[in-house]
């Protein structure tokens, strides 16, 4: 019989493919990095991973000049969208978790399933309701589009904030109401301020999923009040904007939700198993 | 808990978003499907009832079958390629081996990114070009030797759309890793022990005691990774443009709808990928809520 300690020892070979996978995953953010940082006369196709000879942020710049009123929308479209949707959510959630009513629990799935849905199913009658709806109170562009996000983000926020509020046990809520807090109030004293784990997880997600968004985008917003995403597919898809150039946007447009995955990588991660079903 | 002003204050609290989700979500389902049964062509609306000739003409339509066809290349690639990867990081990284918090949120970390910004970049690492201007990964294949690996990627005639599948392999096979990781961790310690006094080695173990015990996570990723490559668009859209030999339903219906002013023909489009996505998804959300009563 081997030793119990056994198979977790002598392991030194799974190195191997694992750092070959972490290469490949890698590669895209190699070529993006490096051609960022080459200078003008050194980008070349075929010396595509060639590290650059110096450090210029030549491709940076030009990306930078081209892109920042977008990357300005993304952020005047993301941050109340993020805000919004969460706060519903928690209010949501927290009904749907501690205060169930007659039906509750079949229009919850009615919600979830909204999580799901291609979009491209409802986007006529979004289209339709922009043009004559919002349009004539001056809503169209930005305000639309927080308007879908924090729409088409609440079966999600809210199935965050459920689950959460669900883990906590009922006696918090019930020792509230023996202290004579109503509903709202153990709502904002008492699970408020134990909540902000669960708004880090859903900020950051809203965050991440609007400013990734391009299908919303696309179709409720004009050239002046394009996100990231749709300036930057538009710089891909001409033919004068060079590939360098591209490279360095591509950076640009990836380095906010990147920074958040940094930092608040495991709140990010609970945000995804949230979004399967397995928060 | 059932204090006379609050019982009906949860009801109100709920009641804007529940609203909203009925005309956002199932109001506009059903408009959807009311112009799917019309012959809405052009800038003005026209809700003059064709039953399903929308849908009818769409199994006719050789772009519409291309789109299938692809769904269905791009479906069994991404599935298989992001479960097979997935499952395979997961196991390494289930060894405790040293830095394997690291390893983990370098294979996450895609996940981050849009299918925009993944598209950009993967549209020049496939670059398709030849001799002296060879590039991407092409050029790499070349420099290491491995000349037999050089291809045409997503410009490959038929296959093409399996080069896109790949960029979303990356994109999604650490949130595959991440889940598998979660159900390996969840797999009792003394199971595996009991095996391996019982003579078994590791492989058999994992594919006799763990692989059994991980079915509902297999389950749910092909349900997952499934309905996303349903809805794929953003990826196709950045690595190639709207090319027909890459077409998919999702970029059909929006080309035909917001270019071609065919609004019964792109909202019959929708209505059928809700079709199909409802099949795979209702009971999905039916099983996990159930299993949870049951917790």
């Amino acid at each position: 019989m081997k030793s119990i300690a056994s198979p977790r020892r002598q392991k030194y070979w799974l190195y191997i493919p694992l750092v070959l996978m972490a290469l490949f995953f890698l590669a895209p953010m190699y070529v993006m990095l490096v051609t960022g940082f080459k200078s003008f006369a050194e980008v070349d196709l075929a010396r595509m991973w060639d590290l650059p000879q110096g450090i210029a942020f030549d491709n940076f710049i030009e990306a930078f000049n081209k892109l920042a009123p977008y990357l300005w929308n993304s952020f005047k479209m993301v941050v109340p969208a993020a805000i919004i949707s969460s706060f519903l959510g928690s209010l949501n959630g927290y009904v749907f978790a501690k205060w169930k009513f007659k039906g509750s629990d079949i229009l919850f799935p009615l919600i979830l399933f909204g999580m799901f849905i291609p979009y491209q199913s409802i986007l006529i009658p979004l289209v339709v309701f922009t043009n004559t709806i919002m349009k004539p109170l001056g809503l169209s562009g930005i305000p639309s589009l927080i308007l879908a996000h924090v729409i088409y983000g609440l079966p999600i926020t809210t199935l965050t904030f459920r689950n959460y509020y669900a883990s906590l046990p009922t006696e918090l809520i019930e020792a509230g109401g023996i202290d004579g807090a109503s509903m709202l109030g153990v709502y904002r004293w008492i699970l408020l301020p134990i909540s902000i784990p669960a708004f880090v997880v859903v900020l950051i997600w809203q965050f991440t999923s609007a400013w990734n968004d391009f299908l919303f985008a696309v179709v409720l917003t004009g050239n002046r009040a394009w996100p990231i995403t749709v300036a930057l597919n538009n710089m891909a898809g001409s033919q004068i904007i060079a590939w360098n150039v591209q490279m360095a946007g591509s950076f640009l447009a990836a380095v906010p939700t990147l920074l958040i995955y940094i930092f608040l990588g495991n709140y990010f991660l609970r945000g995804m198993l949230a979004g399967s079903l397995k928060g | 808990m059932s204090k006379n002003k609050d019982r009906f204050l949860n009801i109100l609290i709920v009641s804007p978003s529940i609203l909203a989700v009925s005309i956002f979500i199932y109001g506009f389902i059903a408009w959807s499907i009311r112009v799917s049964m019309s012959q809405w062509k052009g800038l003005t609306p026209d809700y003059t009832f064709v039953g399903l000739s929308n849908y009818i003409s769409l199994f006719n339509d050789p772009r519409f079958l291309v789109d299938i066809r692809n769904t269905v290349i791009f479906t069994l690639v991404f599935v298989i390629g992001s479960i097979t990867l997935g499952f395979f990081l997961a196991v390494i990284l289930d060894q405790g081996l040293k830095g394997e918090a690291f390893f983990r949120s370098l294979f996450l970390f895609p996940m981050a990114i849009s299918y925009i910004v993944t598209g950009v970049v993967w549209r020049w690492l496939m670059n398709p070009a030849e001799g002296d201007r060879i590039s991407g990964f092409n050029l790499l294949f070349s420099n290491l030797h491995l000349d037999f690996l050089i291809n045409k990627w997503h410009t490959t005639v038929t296959w093409g759309i399996a080069a896109i599948a790949l960029a979303a392999i990356w994109q999604m096979a650490g949130y595959i890793m991440a889940l598998y990781l979660a159900g390996l961790r969840s797999v009792p310690e003394e199971l595996r022990e009991a095996s391996r006094i019982d003579g078994a080695n590791e492989l058999q173990i994992y594919r006799y005691v763990v692989l059994p015990i991980l079915t509902p996570v297999t389950l749910s990723a092909i349900i997952i990774l499934g309905h996303i490559s349903l809805k794929v668009f953003d990826l196709i859209i950045a690595v190639a443009g709207k090319q027909y030999p890459l077409d998919v339903p999702a970029i059909y219906m929006w080309q035909t709808t917001f270019d071609g002013l065919f609004y019964g023909r792109g909202a019959a489009i929708g209505t059928l990928l809700l079709l199909s996505v409802a099949v795979l998804i209702i009971p999905y959300i039916r099983y996990t809520l159930k299993s949870e009563a049951q917790q």
